[in-house]
């Protein structure tokens, strides 16, 4: 008969071997609906390869699409590993947005040195303080984060539909709802081609590894992780702890939503996020919250998102569909998780007991 | 090791599977016509009469086209307009409104590729406008609607306070009063151009308030599925809508892109194109209004048919004093014809329009 048994430890090898398999087997489904589509797979599959490395314009462009979410996955994985569960990545980056929109507009003629400084200010406060709300509220009252930073998401996008509608509407838009473009000093500045923003991601996965690895706090966040009550037991101060790490967590979204505010988009809009605050919670998962793996998994998919938009249009695949391609290449992933937890057995009644 | 081994067979299965399917991409004629797209093209309304027209340049001109689908207002234009540019376009299309910004933006840094925007008024030496003048149409559509109803109440569901849109209702309205007086037209805001619950809900609370009759400017068939659910009468928009509300349907205002397509990626491949701002009427053929259904009053076939020649003739002005607006203030003296440039910049509505503009100035 079969059963489902825990696996103690599994072999990084193993591991690699399992989520190849399930990306193989992803693409293999896919296949066949692509098929259904009329297109021949390989074609496109190889098209999706060129679409996100084929070309120098096109490398740069999955580049740019790593950058947030490689900041927004080490601000989620910092909370995950106390097993705070933020799912509120995409307000926090709004939120982010925000703060660092606000400067911008309020302060439109500052030089660049002073002006970007203070949006990375505002950036990291607007994202910080929206990441404590849920934070203060778990550490005082016990609710729960999951859908508390969920919700928070929402109230964050409407703030800022109400912004675009109301208050922010730019005048000179002849009465659509946009929020006036930032001033030429609001906007970083590019290295090498790429806007400056890939510098700080750099930065901000080395200080995140030391943070976790070399500090005390680093240390606590850790041993909250493993088990709150041992962390009490060891004196450690468990609130104080998720309020500042969710500071630190909802200053990073903050971060990337400041860059792309200033970078990208040159002002606020509702289309900020582009569903990075999501598409990092998986990210941040699959790369076991570490942060090396972070960037290689925040690559790979920026570029299976610059693929799939590519094949739309060398293809004409509808927008649904190469969302769905996507959706099965996570779901597979995602599933694989279980064969690296757990694993199936046949065993005959007889025989019984002992471990493989 | 064992799922090492399985890893490869399978890969080696997927090879199988796929082999002879293999290729490149072929980007073998020199012309590609690139189209942005607000929304999919099977909304049935905005987004699918001008896929209908990148249908025509496929087949008139045998050129290749790419397009992009449901892109939001929003900076992603940007990386959309430069993978085209990648994959070869020399000619984009941007079709909607909030994408001006970006496109002047873009349009700057490839001087050699020709931008047309529609329906916006920022240009640069190689980025023009277009936009059709679709008030027109749509003060024939108010006729109709102004025939029909009953209750004196005229429902239309709006996206945005832009001028655009603002022109399209006083102009509707423009019609309705010109064969009904006493009727009314009741405006609700969506606040977007794109999303058919929302569409579906502003039209059900028209018809709340009794509205009999629903118009819109808004891109998918959900205000007629709202009327036809209640036994109401509907004007669709940019496209002929009958067959989704075959027992409310009356007319749409409609757009046919094709013919302007087509002209505009002519003379590029002649090199005879030169930025500017394209505003065809009926006369065009840019703009028309759909055939009308029997759901339409048997009196309006006549009226439409004369308003319409007199539009193309010149005989006829939609936007003519004296022009009143809710306040009952004169905006446009008696005698007077309202220019583009007013036409373009529109904020006030004319008096029997019931509903509130806010600009946010």
């Amino acid at each position: 008969m079969l059963q489902i048994i825990k696996n103690k430890e599994i072999s990084s090898r193993k591991k690699a071997a399992i989520h190849l398999a399930a990306i193989f087997l992803a693409l293999l489904t896919a296949s066949v609906f692509i098929l259904f589509m009329g297109h021949p797979p390989l074609k496109v599959y190889l098209s999706m390869a060129r679409g996100a490395f084929g070309t120098s314009y096109r490398f740069t462009e999955t580049l740019i699409k790593t950058i947030p979410l490689i900041i927004t996955s080490l601000g989620i994985s910092l909370a995950f590993r106390m097993k705070f569960w933020n799912i509120g990545a995409e307000g926090q980056i709004i939120m982010g947005a925000f703060g660092a929109s606000w400067v911008a507009l309020s302060y439109p003629h500052l030089p660049s040195f002073v002006l970007l400084p203070l949006m990375g200010l505002g950036g990291l406060a607007g994202g910080g303080i929206w990441a404590l709300i849920p934070a203060f509220f778990r550490a005082r009252f016990q609710t729960n984060e999951t859908i508390f930073t969920l919700m928070l998401n929402y109230i964050a996008l409407q703030w800022i539909t109400y912004l675009q509608n109301g208050p922010w509407k730019d005048p000179g838009a002849l009465g659509f709802p946009k929020i006036p473009n930032f001033s030429p000093q609001a906007v970083l500045p590019k290295l090498f081609g790429i806007h400056i923003g890939w510098l700080i991601a750099f930065i901000l996965v080395v200080l995140s590894a030391l943070f976790i690895t070399k500090t005390k706090k680093g240390y606590e966040i850790q041993v909250i992780g493993e088990s709150e009550k041992t962390a009490r037991y060891a004196g450690i101060n468990v609130s104080r702890t998720i309020l500042v790490t969710l500071f630190i967590s909802g200053a990073l979204c903050g971060l990337a939503g400041m860059i792309e505010a200033s970078a990208i988009n040159k002002t606020l809009s509702v289309e900020i996020t582009g569903g990075v605050g999501y598409t990092a919670i998986i990210t941040a998962w699959l790369a076991n919250l570490k942060e090396l793996r972070i960037v290689l998994v925040s690559f790979l998919f920026a570029a299976m998102i610059q693929g799939s938009s590519y094949i739309q249009m060398a293809f004409q695949i509808p927008q649904s569909a190469a969302q769905i391609l996507q959706g099965l290449i996570l779901f597979f992933v995602l599933g694989s998780e279980f064969f690296i937890r757990y694993r199936i057995v046949y065993r005959s009644r007889e025989s019984g007991g002992g471990e493989t | 090791m064992r799922k090492i081994g399985f890893v490869l067979s399978l890969s080696l299965l997927l090879l199988a599977l796929l082999a002879g399917c293999s290729g490149t991409d072929s980007v073998s004629k020199d012309m590609v016509a690139g189209f942005i797209y607000i929304g999919p093209p099977g909304d049935h309304g905005w987004t699918y009469a001008q896929d209908k027209g990148r249908l025509m340049v496929e087949k008139e001109l045998g050129v290749r086209t790419i397009y992009k689908e449901s892109v939001p207002e929003g900076p992603e234009v940007k990386d959309v307009i430069r993978n085209m540019i990648d994959q070869g376009a020399k000619i984009i299309f941007a079709g909607s409104f909030g994408y001006m910004d970006y496109v002047e933006e873009v349009s700057k840094e490839y001087p050699d590729i020709i931008f047309l925007h529609c329906s916006g008024y920022k240009m640069t030496e190689n980025m023009g406008t277009y936009f059709g003048r679709m008030y027109q149409a749509r003060y024939l559509s108010g006729l109709v609607a102004g025939l029909k109803t009953k209750t004196g109440k005229i429902g239309y569901v709006a996206a945005f306070e832009i001028p655009e849109v603002i022109r399209g209702i006083n102009a509707f309205a423009l019609g309705v009063r010109d064969v009904n007086p006493d009727a009314k037209v009741y405006v609700r805001w969506t606040h977007t151009w794109y999303d058919p619950g929302k569409e579906t809900e502003a039209a059900k609370a028209l018809l709340d308030e009794k509205c009999d009759v629903i118009a819109q400017h808004q891109d998918t068939a959900g205000p007629q599925q709202a009327a036809e659910a209640r036994g109401a009468f509907s004007i669709g928009y940019n496209s002929d809508m009958y067959s989704i509300a075959p027992r409310a349907y009356m007319t749409a205002p409609i757009w046919n892109w094709g013919p302007y397509f087509i002209d505009q990626i002519k003379k590029a491949m002649d090199g005879t194109w030169t930025s500017g701002s394209y505003w065809g009427g009926l006369e065009d053929g840019i703009v028309d209004l759909a055939p009308l259904t029997p759901n339409a009053p048997a009196e309006a076939r006549e009226i439409v048919e004369e308003m319409r020649e007199k539009i193309i003739s010149g005989e006829f002005h939609v936007f003519e004093g004296p022009l009143k607006d809710q306040s009952g203030k004169i905006r446009l003296e008696k005698g007077h014809v309202m220019s583009d440039e007013m036409m373009l910049s529109i904020d006030w509505f004319v008096s029997n329009v019931v509903g509130r503009i806010e600009t946010g100035k």
